[in-house]
């Protein structure tokens, strides 16, 4: 017996499955995000750390703070150069970086990271919808 | 000490080095983000492709399954439907359940002798592994597609979703594990392509036919597993690059962002190699085993009839043509004939 025929539509649809990221998109443009800054952030120049320090491992220091402070009950957060910070995601990063949705959503949203940290902390109340 | 296994080691360090010093010394970003990871896959599209032509070329002129049950027979005999398919419908199941659960590798037994009697034993390793390997790859896979997708699919996140349940995190001053969320299948993957690897060393009839060609994917595999790993968790990399560069690709608009690692480089020139290497290799049982006309084909040689595809007109001389051709002999000598 020979099958060619069957054989040939069994490839054809395995093509079609392995190039699928080369068709879904095609004609969408997606421009890399850049995250923007509020003046406030602007001005404070830097942040808890060094920027290169904050991008790779907030998620870190955000759960080192978590644990000092609901476990340990230590608040105070004091970074190389001396100067301390109040361990707080919505007091003291949301207060700097007041906007949400084009600071942490945008690369957040690019790379498909869903963090839990808003299931508790809903958006900095400074913020207007 | 195993010279397989030492030397494809040693090809694997090479390819790790290749890429590394590639990258990271030399600033061949272009390369290995770029024209190696196309070249690989258009390897793997054409090898692919032409290894199952090749398959397909070869014809089978007879029904050949292995089968392992009771053939359709009288309607009072039962017929094992799986093992014994004898239509469509039950090649289906049949190549489903190989395909899909590996239930020629569950049937796998080990004989021994006990207390000197011959007994055989359930053998439920090898196909546990393999099963959780091939399923944590395929979700590995399927997870990587938020890398090349814009916008990330729904279910692609819901994969990702179910694939992070479980929330282990471990924080400390010194070492903080479990952020970004860890991911289930990459472990389980490394776990499981380990113990293929232990396997092949630890049992001796398996160390005594395992070649440089079983030790390679595996050493392969294990990189892609760690290197990943160490991404993820460790020496972390600029995701938003990362997708950058991926999109870049899959868009065929490429680009090679600032401030991603050698590893991330290593991690991507392992996977290019996987993929160029697969169509040259024991990898080929992706296609292979929808192919094996052993497991494929009904078991239908005495009710069907199946001509052979290469047969060509043979010239006959039939009985009738016999007899019409010397009836007037045959009756002279008092032979009985058909027609009178």
């Amino acid at each position: 017996m020979n099958d060619k025929n069957k054989i040939i539509a069994g490839l054809i649809i395995f093509g079609v499955i392995i190039t699928f990221p080369l068709w879904y998109n095609m004609g969408k443009a997606s421009p890399v995000p850049e995250p923007e800054l509020t003046t406030t952030a602007k001005a404070a120049k830097q942040c808890v750390r060094e920027t290169e320090y904050m991008t790779a491992e907030h998620m870190q220091l955000l759960d080192v703070w978590r644990d000092s402070v609901v476990r340990y009950g230590k608040r105070i957060y004091v970074n190389s150069s001396g100067k301390e910070f109040d361990m707080s995601l919505s007091n003291t990063c949301l207060d700097c970086h007041s906007n949400k949705a084009e600071f942490c959503d945008r690369c957040h949203t690019y790379a498909s990271v869903d963090p839990y940290c808003w299931d508790c902390h809903i958006d900095n109340p400074k913020e207007k919808e | 000490m195993n010279v397989n296994y030492i030397f494809s080691l040693i090809v694997v360090v090479v390819l790790f080095l290749l890429a590394y010093v590639g990258v990271e010394a030399a600033g061949l970003q272009v390369f290995f983000g770029v024209i190696i990871p196309y070249l690989a896959l258009v390897i793997f599209i054409v090898g692919f492709f032409y290894r199952v032509m090749g398959w397909a070329r070869s014809t089978v002129p007879f029904r050949i399954p292995t089968t392992c049950g009771q053939q359709e027979s009288l309607p009072w005999i039962k017929q094992n439907k799986i093992d014994n398919p004898s239509t469509l419908l039950h090649v289906l199941v049949r190549m489903a359940l190989e395909v899909l659960l590996f239930r020629s590798l569950f049937r796998n037994s080990r004989m021994e002798l006990k207390n000197s009697r011959l007994s055989y034993k359930l053998e439920i390793w090898l196909w546990l592994f393999s099963l959780a390997f091939h399923y944590s790859f395929l979700v590995v896979l399927v997870r990587h597609l938020r890398f090349f997708l814009e916008p990330v699919p729904f279910i692609i996140k819901q994969i990702e979703v179910v694939d992070g349940f479980f929330r282990i995190e471990f924080v400390s001053e010194v070492l903080t594990v479990g952020l970004p969320g860890i991911y289930i299948s990459g472990l389980v993957l490394l776990a499981a392509v380990t113990f293929l690897f232990l396997r092949r060393i630890f049992i001796p009839q398996v160390r005594y036919i395992s070649l440089a060609a079983d030790y390679f994917p595996l050493f392969l595999i294990m990189g892609i597993a760690i290197t990943g790993i160490m991404m993820r968790y460790f020496t972390k990399v600029d995701v938003v690059g990362v997708k950058e560069l991926t999109l870049g690709l899959a868009t065929f608009h490429p680009t090679i962002p600032e401030g991603v690692g050698g590893l991330f480089y290593v991690h991507l020139f392992f996977v290019s190699t996987l993929f160029a290497y697969f169509p040259f290799s024991k990898l080929m049982h992706l296609g292979g085993v929808f192919l094996s006309p052993t497991r494929n084909l009904a078991n239908n040689n005495r009710a069907v009839r199946h001509i052979n595809p290469w047969n060509y007109p043979v010239p006959v001389h039939t009985y009738e043509e016999y007899e019409d051709e010397f009836r007037e002999k045959m009756v002279g000598v008092g032979l009985p004939v058909e027609k009178e």
